[in-house]
């Protein structure tokens, strides 16, 4: 298993009291409780985390795209992979990705996306998402064109990437008279495109025939697994059999010197992270037109308490492995053979957790954890493991 | 007796629900964001004089999404092919909302099947530094709540919306109107340079209270349409032919009768 250092770069001093006052981080958080002086030390603080991965041996860093809110400082990834770029060695640098329909010039996506793959010498993953909901709320872009916007992008971009220019492209939501972005990308055909989605059922299938690397944001285990399953199937469909390699696990994994002083010392930045970052209501996580009307009813009838939740429920659900060295071994090993990845996207910086806790986190994952996993793959039947 | 009759009419390759009832000079109302709702106690009083005919747009309710709505000129063409299929002149044309941009829009590419221009609580332009709720960000409940004046009233709508029947239209109508009025927000910022082309007689009525279009707007279209009429209805939100029927119905009658005489 591959594990890449996964990093939100959440604004953690954000006032809490103040995000619950008005309901959530996102969007209408106003930014006067942004302080730059102490952004400034987190942007460096969380830049050093990642250097400090590559260091640690992780084999890749990741970054991702959030707009208007506290949860997370990275509105453009790019400048961070920028600074990334020659100072992370070895490990590779994943964007998760850019948020495509966002974009009236998807073109800067393809030239951004192939400097960088130059500047790390094919080092680049590159990630396609929509974007939350809240992204559209806040960057005043239509929700019901979502989806034409992705796909028109996206195809947009792998031309750009594969087909010498100049060539002109027409599509309904971008027109160019001339594509023909310099430089081309540094890995041939085009850097390793990976597809971030909270679960849905288009996206997993589209995934799985592209032959893109599917990865499942923060959702219990035996959601994970029957996600994964899902793109095993559609692989079958398409004629071949998907890899473990194609499926990567976005989570949050904390160790200390037992179970109980990992909850203990996990506890208030975990909680702060689901109860606070990543609250928002629905109308803002779910624009109308930005997923399926049947979707959309599936989550309206889902929605059904607003309790906070603690951290055993997380642990419990297997969003998140929390524990001893022996602990997380064990859970890693038992999700990896139910759900049948073989790339863990780990968030070791969670909600309000500091530097010098970050760093000891990432330590104790780097020794006891990732030298178990180096050449395990899943083990067993996954297809029954995910029935 | 039922006054009005509901039917599917197919215009090209769309079909629509539409609900029509009385006999006199035909009035086409184009119904908001919402959706086209029940046959209303005004639609009822203005039946008796007027031919009054209540569409459902296309992406509305049980209307056909066809796959050419994108925006909302696009209805406003579709509206003048109804127009011309129905082979309607001397139409008394009313827009409640979004409803009302698209007449706007309609009048001002071609208002020759029309006798004159209702616009009620209308979008289609913007104002800078007028208040204005966000509707896309507000929660169900809120968002009827914004709509009306009256809050007994707003609490018995907010009730009826939660009947699960109605769940899969109410999806259905949010999501295509979040198509047409998202970005820019409920307006086309071309619309208010070619306002002046309206030559019909035009009447805006508007809630005292309307929090989703104050009525900052109705001056904002007087000043653009010649010989614009404006009536503010008192107690009253964003609906007045839901909230104000009889009110609305009669300063619509009004509008037209004295149309006739002057003519």
């Amino acid at each position: 298993m591959k594990f890449f250092n996964f990093h939100l770069m959440p604004y953690r001093h954000a006032d809490l009291d103040a995000i619950a006052k008005n309901g959530s981080a996102w969007v209408t958080f106003s930014n006067r409780h942004y302080d730059p002086q102490k952004g400034a030390e987190l942007y460096h603080d969380y830049l050093d985390q990642m250097e400090f991965a590559d260091q640690l041996g992780f084999d890749g860093v990741c970054l991702n795209e959030h707009h208007q809110t506290a949860y997370g400082m990275m509105p453009i990834p790019g400048v961070l992979a920028g600074a990334l770029a020659r100072s992370v060695k070895r490990a590779k640098l994943a964007i998760l990705g850019r948020a495509l329909p966002l974009l009236n010039n998807p073109l800067m996506v393809a030239e951004e996306y192939a400097i960088l793959d130059n500047l790390t010498r094919g080092r680049l993953v590159a990630g396609f998402v929509r974007g939350i909901g809240a992204e559209y709320h806040a960057m005043g872009i239509n929700p019901a064109y979502s989806q034409e916007r992705f796909a028109e992008a996206h195809d947009l971009i792998v031309r750009a990437w594969t087909e010498p220019g100049p060539f002109s492209y027409v599509g309904k939501h971008y027109q160019f008279r001339y594509v023909n972005p310099w430089p081309r990308p540094y890995q041939n055909p085009h850097p390793p495109i990976w597809i971030p989605s909270q679960g849905s059922g288009s996206t997993i299938r589209w995934a799985a025939r592209m032959r893109y690397t599917y990865c499942q944001t923060l959702s219990p285990i035996a959601a994970v697994a029957r996600f994964f399953q899902l793109y095993r199937d559609e692989a079958d469909r398409a004629g071949y059999q998907a890899s473990p390699d194609q499926l990567a696990w976005s989570n949050t994994i904390y160790v200390a010197e037992t179970d109980e002083k990992a909850v203990r010392e996990a506890r208030p930045h975990l909680e702060a992270l689901m109860n606070y970052f990543l609250k928002m209501p629905t109308e803002m996580l779910l624009p109308p037109g930005y997923t399926d009307p049947a979707s959309m009813k599936r989550v309206r009838a889902a929605k059904v308490t607003g309790k906070p939740q603690a951290i055993e429920d997380v642990i419990k659900a297997g969003v998140v492995i929390v524990g001893s060295p022996n602990t997380v071994r064990e859970k890693l090993a038992e999700y990896q053979d139910l759900a049948g990845f073989n790339t863990s996207l780990t968030k070791t910086q969670f909600g309000t957790l500091p530097d010098d806790m970050t760093r000891a986190n990432m330590t104790a994952i780097a020794e006891e954890i990732l030298p178990h996993f180096r050449d395990r793959s899943p083990q067993g039947t996954r297809r029954e493991a995910a029935e | 007796m039922a006054d009005h009759s509901i039917s599917t009419i197919a215009i090209r390759d769309c079909r629509i629900r539409v609900m029509r009832g009385g006999a006199g000079p035909p009035l086409l109302f184009l119904h908001g964001g919402g959706g086209v709702g029940i046959w209303l106690p005004c639609m009822a009083r203005l039946a008796k004089k007027f031919d009054v005919i209540a569409p459902e747009h296309p992406g509305f309710g049980a209307s056909d999404t066809p796959p050419w709505l994108d925006t909302v000129g696009d209805l406003a063409n579709f509206y003048l092919d109804f127009l011309d299929q129905l082979d309607l002149s001397g139409v008394h044309l009313v827009g409640s909302s979004l409803g009302g941009w698209i007449a706007a829009e309609a009048a001002v590419r071609n208002a020759t099947r029309l006798a004159s221009l209702t616009l009620v609580g209308a979008a289609g332009i913007h104002l800078n530094d007028v208040a204005q709720v966000d509707t896309f960000l507000s929660n169900e409940e809120q968002r009827i709540r914004d709509l009306f004046y009256d809050q007994l009233l707003a609490e018995a709508v907010v009730v009826g919306s939660q009947r699960p029947e109605l769940e899969d239209a109410a999806l259905k109508n949010r999501m295509m109107t979040a198509k047409l009025s998202w970005q820019p927000r409920n307006h086309d910022p071309h619309l208010r340079k070619w306002l002046h082309r309206i030559k019909v007689p035009t009447l805006l009525i508007w809630g005292d209270h309307d929090r989703v279009f104050p009525k900052d707007y109705a001056f904002a279209f007087e000043g653009l349409i010649p010989g614009a009429k404006v009536v503010i209805i008192a107690d009253c939100g964003h609906l007045p032919h839901v909230e104000q029927g009889d009110a609305f119905a009669a300063e619509l009658e009004a509008f037209i009768g004295a149309m006739r005489i002057a003519a």
